[in-house]
């Protein structure tokens, strides 16, 4: 396995740290006056979401973490358990309800996602960072207002509520960022 | 090497998605045309500029007067973690980018120069970060017949003139850590500070005693500093003396060693100056052997300076000031990199 020195810390890092996967958040360049030059990082440990505070001397190193991503298809949900496939292997990795954590909300059948594993376990998934969903229901807005700064809430197919222009209809397409769950913008019907 | 900038999309990683974008390995190319452009924009070059002819202004009408010093020399000041950049020319003779103009101001003043002040380029390899940068631009001056209280005023009507702070408020080095983390620094045990050290996220275990205060002073004390327009902390432990006299006070020795902090950041060093050769023989010494203790290459500790201060420097006083942070504070940026046209990434 790879070790990063100090010199090649940087955000983005994953990193193990006593056996347990971490990504590292922030790195912080520090050093008093006289002192010792201080790499100051945060590190976000990649299951349990957990932040924690390293402060780490010049030269000392961390050993890089196994963790790999694949480009999979969610597939359905058995109970507490998401069933993803490998289009390549077809392989069916499963992750628990905890893993999968509140990023549920964005899962339909079919969904191309990518899944993270640890030491070849799957540990994570993150579903694309703009997804076109149709909104199930949102209240009627009042007809031809276009003005895009008052919102109301709107359920969209995978369940997620998203804040939407008042002028969007229930039956629409909209495109959202699922980072922030926020309206990008009404999307086009695709080959239709 | 990473540049530690403010996080500009702390969405991407909030989530521990691995797959975010901009998590890739970030290899900027040497070629990449936004490296040609400078990482500060015009209008802050011109503040910046006009920032530097009000130092100076400040310097002059005080009656200092301006100096030059080889910014290329055989001498080095030795300390463990101050790494300076070695350049050897065609003659094979060994110099050293300065790391501060100090030790050939200081032969200035042994040579009757009286109170001196210099604008320069002062180097330190390897310092890397939002407040740092290894080529960097330092303001440093010497007062003749001024103790540390003398130069302390100084230091704080400087910062009131160029930043508009508040007078400076005077902390002890003691006062601060039993301030924030109600430890004595004089008194407490390694263990103990080992402890605190470790309770605060400090992964090292053979880390020294300096090395422990220094942390905490870092990670600890400093916010708290943050907390304050300007103050001026000094009373530093005699270890950390570097180029300054020592005084014993009451119960402890501590060295006349003073730090100006602007909203937490370190921003001027100063000594009331050491005078005595074999002393400042003795440090280098010791800051030669924990640097082989660390695995750095050892320095010269004869010098020039040694021969000046044999000769006899004055009674005085000194500080140093980084002008790039001091450009930052008076701009109101976050980062060197916004008040300098191009850091080492693009130099």
């Amino acid at each position: 396995m790879v070790s990063y020195n100090t010199s090649d810390f940087r955000k983005g890092l994953k990193v193990q740290i006593d056996g347990e996967p971490f990504l590292m958040v922030e790195c912080n360049f520090v050093k008093p006056g006289k002192g010792q030059a201080l790499y100051k990082t945060k590190l976000k440990h990649l299951i349990k979401n957990t932040v924690l505070d390293r402060t780490y001397k010049s030269g000392e190193s961390l050993e890089g973490a196994d963790v790999e991503d694949t480009e999979m298809q969610f597939l359905y949900q058995d109970g507490e358990n998401y069933v993803f496939m490998d289009p390549t292997t077809f392989d069916q990795p499963t992750l628990t309800a905890e893993q999968v954590g509140d990023d549920a909300k964005w899962l339909k059948d079919g969904l191309m996602c990518m899944v993270t594993f640890y030491n070849g376990n799957p540990i994570a998934f993150a579903p694309p960072n703009h997804l076109v969903l149709r909104v199930e229901y949102t209240e009627p807005g009042a007809r031809g207002n276009t003005a895009t700064n008052v919102t109301k809430p709107a359920t969209v197919e995978t369940g997620a509520e998203v804040q939407v222009p008042i002028f969007i209809e229930t039956g629409e397409l909209i495109k959202v960022d699922t980072r922030t769950s926020s309206y990008i913008e009404r999307a086009r019907e695709d080959k239709k | 090497m990473s540049l530690s900038q403010p996080d500009s999309s702390p969405t991407d990683l909030s989530r521990g998605r691995s797959s975010a974008p901009g998590s890739d390995r970030e290899s900027v190319s040497h070629r990449s045309p936004e490296l040609a452009l400078p990482s500060a924009n015009v209008d802050n070059l011109k503040r910046r500029a006009a920032l530097l002819a009000r130092t100076r202004r400040f310097f002059e009408e005080r009656r200092y007067f301006e100096v030059e010093t080889p910014v290329l020399s055989r001498d080095v000041c030795v300390d463990v973690y101050l790494d300076p950049i070695a350049v050897e020319g065609a003659s094979g003779e060994r110099h050293f980018l300065q790391t501060s103009p100090e030790f050939a101001m200081k032969r200035l003043l042994a040579a009757g120069a009286g109170s001196i002040y210099q604008i320069t380029r002062a180097f330190r390899d390897r310092e890397f970060g939002p407040l740092h940068n290894p080529e960097f631009t330092i303001v440093e001056w010497y007062r003749v017949d001024a103790d540390a209280n003398l130069l302390m005023e100084e230091i704080s009507d400087l910062a009131q003139a160029l930043l508009g702070t508040a007078p400076a408020e005077r902390w002890s080095y003691r006062e601060a850590f039993r301030r924030t983390l109600d430890l004595d620094p004089f008194t407490a045990g390694n263990a103990q500070l080992a402890e605190v050290a470790q309770s605060a996220g400090f992964h090292d275990r053979e880390a020294e005693r300096d090395d422990l205060l220094d942390f905490l002073l870092a990670t600890r004390v400093q916010p708290e500093l943050a907390k304050h327009d300007a103050i001026l902390l000094h009373g530093y432990p005699p270890s950390q003396a570097a180029l300054a006299e020592v005084a014993t006070e009451g119960d402890v020795t501590t060295a006349l060693r003073f730090e100006l902090f602007v909203r937490g950041i370190e921003l001027c060093n100063g000594y009331q100056e050491l005078r005595d050769a074999n002393e400042l023989t003795r440090r280098q010494n010791e800051q030669n052997e924990k640097r082989i203790g660390q695995k750095k290459a050892s320095l010269p500790t004869d010098s020039r300076l040694l021969r000046a201060m044999e000769i006899g420097l004055p009674r005085c006083s000194g500080c140093a000031l980084g002008f790039d942070r001091l450009a930052m504070l008076a701009l109101g940026a976050t980062s060197i990199q916004e008040v300098v046209a191009f850091p080492a990434d693009r130099a």
